[in-house]
């Protein structure tokens, strides 16, 4: 065992000697190879990341949200659909839910207008969430100006800036009373964007989906599984979408890598057939050549790998917020928990390290069944 | 470089010494991983999903139907007027709610 152990260490030197000959070539493929891991690695934890973060999150998100639709579009609901919806047998809660969107001309920016009755807030006072906060400047006290449906201003002094830890939900939300809700918008008393239930069995939610339906069948009912769903494939197709773009960059990298590892320069033959010569054999070549790809390989997964890491959970992400955030003025400043897959980080491994590693142990193999004589002199 | 420092060090134990540790750190970013799996510091954010009955996450706030996902329509992206395109970057990047009772 020892000597074998010691046979490896020697070939592995070897290996590292012939690497350092070639350095420049070498060093320049181990950066490309670390960008390449890093670039997929970012893409593949951060999609992992949220896709966590939006599972753990909205596991609590009601269990059935009821929408009135006319003519294919949202509507309000009337507040009789309520006691319509709470004689459903099955159904615990029904709350009706107060909510909107505001477009702020100062900002450019939608934000996020809901009545938070829980909250017992004052008419004239509201909660903002921490991004909306820092676009528009605004600490607690500070009076911020919307323009009412009706056209009257509409004064509100914040009250209080929501925790910047839950920025991922609340960026754009302002919080408010239901009255001064329904001020700001000149709704009526009789209606409610849309209202949440709850179900007293979880197993059953779908059944009383369809009772909804049959019940008001101008509504829409949404399952909480259905959230999820939405954003499991949200994430997902983004991150197919960045693979697709990343393709190309994996192909060019795979040319590179073939063309330095299949073509063996005529050095390299030759090296090959002295070491024949000197007595080598085929299995110890390929041994030397696998470690020569093992190293190279591994260290620049490695590397990526950590690197990729450090930006998405440490850093939140950043390089990749451009494409997240597209056009939105209001973008949360968010930590993700680190939520790394085994299965995918190994596919990954698989996808990035075995074609190089076939790519240098095919030409060596060849090089080393030639005869030495024919090797040697090229 | 190390090897110059350290004569007595031969390449190959250097190259295996940094393998070790870039595949102890690797070990280190799984183990906090699975860690964070069991911790519980999402309390109050879950808390505040089910005050408010929070359906969507606020990552895409450019547009109406990017900001809540869940509850817009296949055809929302395309409502402004008859043969719409959608247009936001978002938009395009997405994809429509996975509904079961969907118009």
């Amino acid at each position: 065992m020892r000597t074998y152990f010691a046979r490896q260490h020697y070939l592995i030197d070897y290996a590292l000697a012939a690497l350092l000959r070639r350095k420049t070539r070498n060093l320049g493929l181990l950066l490309v190879y670390i960008l390449l891991v890093f670039l997929f690695a970012s893409v593949l934890l951060l999609s992992q990341g949220l896709r966590r973060e939006a599972a753990i999150l909205l596991q609590d998100a009601p269990e059935i949200t009821v929408q009135r639709l006319v003519a294919g579009r949202h509507d309000l609901l009337p507040i009789q659909d309520l006691e319509i919806l709470r004689r459903i047998r099955g159904v615990g809660e029904v709350r009706g839910r107060l909510w909107g969107y505001y477009y702020d001309p100062v900002a450019k920016a939608n934000y996020t207008v809901m009545a938070a009755p829980e909250r017992n807030l004052a008419n004239d006072r509201m909660l903002i969430g921490a991004a909306l906060a820092g676009v528009r400047q605004l600490g607690v006290g500070d009076v911020l100006s919307l323009r009412a449906a009706d056209g009257t201003p509409a004064l509100f002094k914040v009250a209080e800036i929501l925790t910047s830890t839950s920025e991922l939900l609340s960026a754009d939300l302002m919080l408010v009373s239901e009255a001064a809700f329904r001020t700001l918008f000149q709704l009526p008393p009789d209606r409610y964007t849309d209202a949440t239930l709850t179900v007293r069995n979880p197993r059953e939610a779908n059944l009383i989906a369809q009772k909804i339906s049959l019940a008001l069948p101008s509504s829409r009912p949404l399952l909480r599984s259905e959230i999820l769903r939405t954003y499991h494939a949200v994430f997902d197709w983004r991150e197919g979408l960045t693979f697709l773009c990343l393709a190309p960059l994996l192909l060019a990298f795979l040319v590179l890598a073939w063309d330095k590892a299949a073509g063996l320069s005529p050095e390299e033959k030759r090296e090959i057939g002295i070491l024949k010569a000197m007595g080598w054999e085929t299995g110890d070549i390929l041994r030397m050549k696998l470690w020569e790809s093992a190293l190279l390989s591994l260290t620049a997964f490695l590397v990526g790998y950590l690197l990729a890491w450090w930006q998405v959970f440490h850093n939140g992400g950043r390089l990749f917020a451009p494409v997240l955030r597209g056009w939105s003025v209001l973008y949360p400043d968010f930590r993700l928990t680190a939520a790394v897959g085994l299965d995918q980080i190994l596919v990954l491994l698989a996808v990035t390290t075995l074609p190089y590693m076939i790519a240098t142990l095919i030409p060596g193999w060849r090089a080393s069944i030639t005869d030495p004589d024919a090797a040697m002199r090229g | 470089m190390l090897t110059g420092l350290f004569p007595h060090l031969r390449k190959a134990t250097v190259a295996l010494g940094l393998l070790a540790v870039l595949l102890l750190l690797f070990t280190l970013t799984l183990a906090d991983s699975a860690w964070h799996t069991g911790q519980t510091h999402h309390a109050a954010n879950r808390a505040l999903v089910r005050e408010l009955g929070l359906t969507d996450l606020s990552l895409f706030t450019e547009a109406r139907y990017t900001r809540h996902p869940s509850q817009t329509d296949r055809h929302t992206a395309f409502q402004d007027h008859p043969a719409a395109l959608e247009h936001f970057p978002t938009g395009s990047l997405m994809l429509p709610p996975q509904l079961k009772f969907a118009p």
